[in-house]
């Protein structure tokens, strides 16, 4: 299994930029998820980032809240998120990366989590609510397998940016805009600005652009200043609202990747 | 009485032990540092102290009486009771004495937009008012449950010319108020404020909060040793968040005063309703602090329930997690129905009607007041008034007002 950082920079070299898709997992439904995440790998999604749910989450906007809250209601936890996770394995390289927040990390024993997720195939994990002030006092050694992303945003100072770009492995995931996830561009110019900033100010990772971008003409404007593009509410949207093959979220999945 | 050992918590990076921290989405890093720099390089500037205590005393009428209550004394016929009347500040609460100090924050950082959740509406009325005296716009998240159980406060909140916005999500109370407060700040870092409303939250807000509220505990000092040339054997305070018990039990932390904090049992610990954080939860980390947490076996938060909407919160100060484990302070729980016959008793013999909150406080001393001896001297602080909780008191009791 290559690395994510390893995989992203050949797909770079054959001049692709990455696009990486967020599914909260069990949503819509818990029965055939793991068909819908192969699905998105064929319709041209290059990596895959699996929610496991929290009932309080904070970095989130409606749709991701509501995801989330329909995987619980579906009893999705972490041992239901990491069969997903071995199933999904089984039938593809692409990297997968675990998102989710603190709690229920630590619930489930750090150690365990992270012993679990390297042997059920993943390759990195998210979790936005451990800044690097709290990293070493949650992550430990036991992560050494595992790439631990970090993330920036507007209000990250160039400064702090190099302190992340040193820990963070897999990629540094650059928040556009200040917000929780989905949230609208007031001001598209600002972000693309930022974008230009974090890119000359990251030396050591790959940066890919997440929270706001929801369509093709989102990523043709963001893709030029960065490696790749994260979409979630996007797609979660449109699979609140698509028919039982998930055809017009499989059409916008293609359609994004198109242009990248 | 001195402190008998130095206690300087939280560290530089807000950790009390092993808990509080600052466990945030990367965007609140910045404004968390900002206000940390603005309220160190102003805690002890003389100016800003000056100002505070000015606003204090002409606003919100401190210092607020230590009134010794003689008829509930008898009535236990066991130690000397007395209690502090935050009920009797500005807008009915302790809740005002940290809005004013954050507000002058808030000015001293240039922003003109001020969020805030609430749970009682006490925090939300505190921040509405100190957002009218100092024309600031002003906007409070408050679940749809609370804004129903607590409708006199909405008004009052109105009426002082903040907006409230109904949080729909989750248990619809104050958890979910304070996660729509944080997702709001999040996306309008530029020009506003969070007002916590207790010590609760990223550093440095459950160390700056504790400092605004600990005006309670320094008078109580020198009040009782006024009246009785030392200190109290005990001192009692309910716990939601903590603030109005951290705020009266700082000043006494290791001075040798039994410091005991009172939960809501709800309908009783044996049921799923109640938010008795410290009795029975254990390790989380929630709404960027690691603190006790209640919490199901995944690791997902609890809904609660409290009679009392200010104590109706699945976490607590990460402060009080810390002096219970290193056994600083005791921590029990009552339930609904002990809260609302301790404020049918404290209105009867003192003729001071708690809120539901600072029922729970008085309700304790059931269990207490047995134990202690003639000489013992407790302090109960009432933390508010019980105006906002007439409807729902009206309801459990079965009074007709018709």
């Amino acid at each position: 299994m290559k690395s994510i950082s390893k995989y992203i920079e050949e797909k770079n070299n054959i001049g692709e930029k990455v696009f990486s898709v967020f599914l909260t997992a069990g949503f819509p439904n818990k029965n055939n998820f793991t068909q819908l995440a192969l699905k998105v790998l064929d319709a041209g999604a290059d990596m895959l980032e699996i929610g496991f749910p929290f009932s309080d989450p904070l970095a989130d906007g409606t749709i991701i809240q509501y995801s989330s809250q329909t995987a619980l209601n579906n009893g999705i936890n972490l041992k239901t998120t990491f069969s997903y996770l071995k199933e999904i394995r089984r039938e593809t390289g692409k990297p997968i990366i675990l998102m989710g927040y603190a709690n229920p990390v630590l619930n489930y024993g750090v150690k365990r989590f992270a012993d679990d997720a390297i042997s059920y195939g993943a390759n990195g994990v998210i979790i936005p609510d451990i800044p690097i002030e709290e990293y070493d006092n949650f992550y430990n050694n036991s992560f050494n397998g595992l790439d631990t992303i970090l993330l920036i945003t507007p209000t990250t100072s160039n400064d702090r940016i190099k302190i992340i770009d040193d820990k963070s492995k897999g990629f540094i995931y650059c928040v556009s805009v200040s917000g929780t996830t989905g949230v609208q561009y007031q001001d598209k110019s600002r972000s693309i600005d930022f974008i230009k900033r974090a890119r000359n100010a990251v030396k050591k990772n790959k940066t890919l652009v997440g929270f706001g971008i929801s369509s093709a003409e989102d990523a043709i404007q963001f893709s030029p200043h960065c490696d790749g593009v994260i979409v979630g509410s996007a797609i979660i949207k449109s699979l609140m609202n698509d028919d039982s093959n998930f055809k017009n979220t499989m059409s916008l999945v293609s359609k994004i990747k198109n242009v990248l | 009485m001195q402190q008998l050992t130095e206690y300087e918590f939280p560290d530089i990076n807000g950790h009390f032990g092993k808990y509080g921290g600052k466990y945030v989405p990367e965007t609140l890093i910045t404004p968390l540092r900002e206000l940390e720099e603005i309220y160190l390089s102003l805690r002890n500037d003389e100016e800003f102290t000056n100002e505070l205590l000015k606003l204090n005393k002409e606003y919100s009428g401190r210092p607020t009486p230590l009134t010794f209550a003689d008829s509930l004394t008898d009535y236990y016929g066991k130690g000397k009771i007395y209690l502090k009347r935050e009920d009797l500040c500005h807008t009915g609460a302790h809740k005002i004495n940290n809005a004013l100090g954050q507000i002058l924050l808030a000015k001293k950082l240039g922003k003109k937009r001020i969020i805030a959740e609430t749970g009682a509406g006490q925090h939300g009325v505190a921040t509405a008012t100190v957002c009218a005296k100092f024309g600031m716009k002003c906007f409070i998240y408050m679940g749809e449950i609370d804004i129903a159980r607590q409708s006199l406060n909405v008004f009052r909140m109105k009426l002082l010319g903040a907006e409230v916005i109904p949080v729909k999500s989750g248990s619809r109370t104050l958890k979910d108020a304070t996660n729509e407060a944080i997702r709001d700040w999040v996306t309008n870092i530029s020009d506003t404020h969070y007002i916590i409303g207790s010590v609760v939250g990223p550093h440095p807000y459950p160390m700056m909060v504790r400092d605004f509220q600990s005006v309670i505990g320094k008078e109580t000092k020198q009040q009782i040793l006024e009246a009785e040339k030392r200190h109290p054997d005990y001192i009692v305070a309910c716990v939601g968040g903590g603030s109005n018990a951290i705020g009266i039990f700082y000043p006494f932390i290791n001075s040798g005063v039994k410091l005991i904090g009172v939960e809501a049992a709800g309908y009783g610990l044996d049921t799923d309703k109640h938010c008795a954080t410290l009795t029975l939860g254990r390790e989380g980390i929630f709404q960027g602090m690691k603190t006790y947490l209640l919490q199901n076996r995944d690791g997902q938060v609890s809904e609660v329930h409290s009679i009392s909407a200010g104590l109706d919160y699945p976490g607590v100060g990460p402060e009080h997690s810390f002096l219970k484990d290193e056994v600083k302070a005791d921590y029990y729980s009552v339930t609904d129905d002990e809260a609302i016959k301790a404020t049918q008793l404290l209105s009867r013999t003192e003729g001071i009607i708690p809120a539901l909150e600072s029922a729970h406080a008085i309700a304790y001393l059931e269990y207490l007041m047995p134990k202690t001896k003639k000489e013992d001297i407790l302090v109960v602080n009432v933390s508010g008034r019980g105006d906002k909780d007439l409807d729902t008191i009206k309801n459990k009791l079965g009074y007709s007002l018709e």
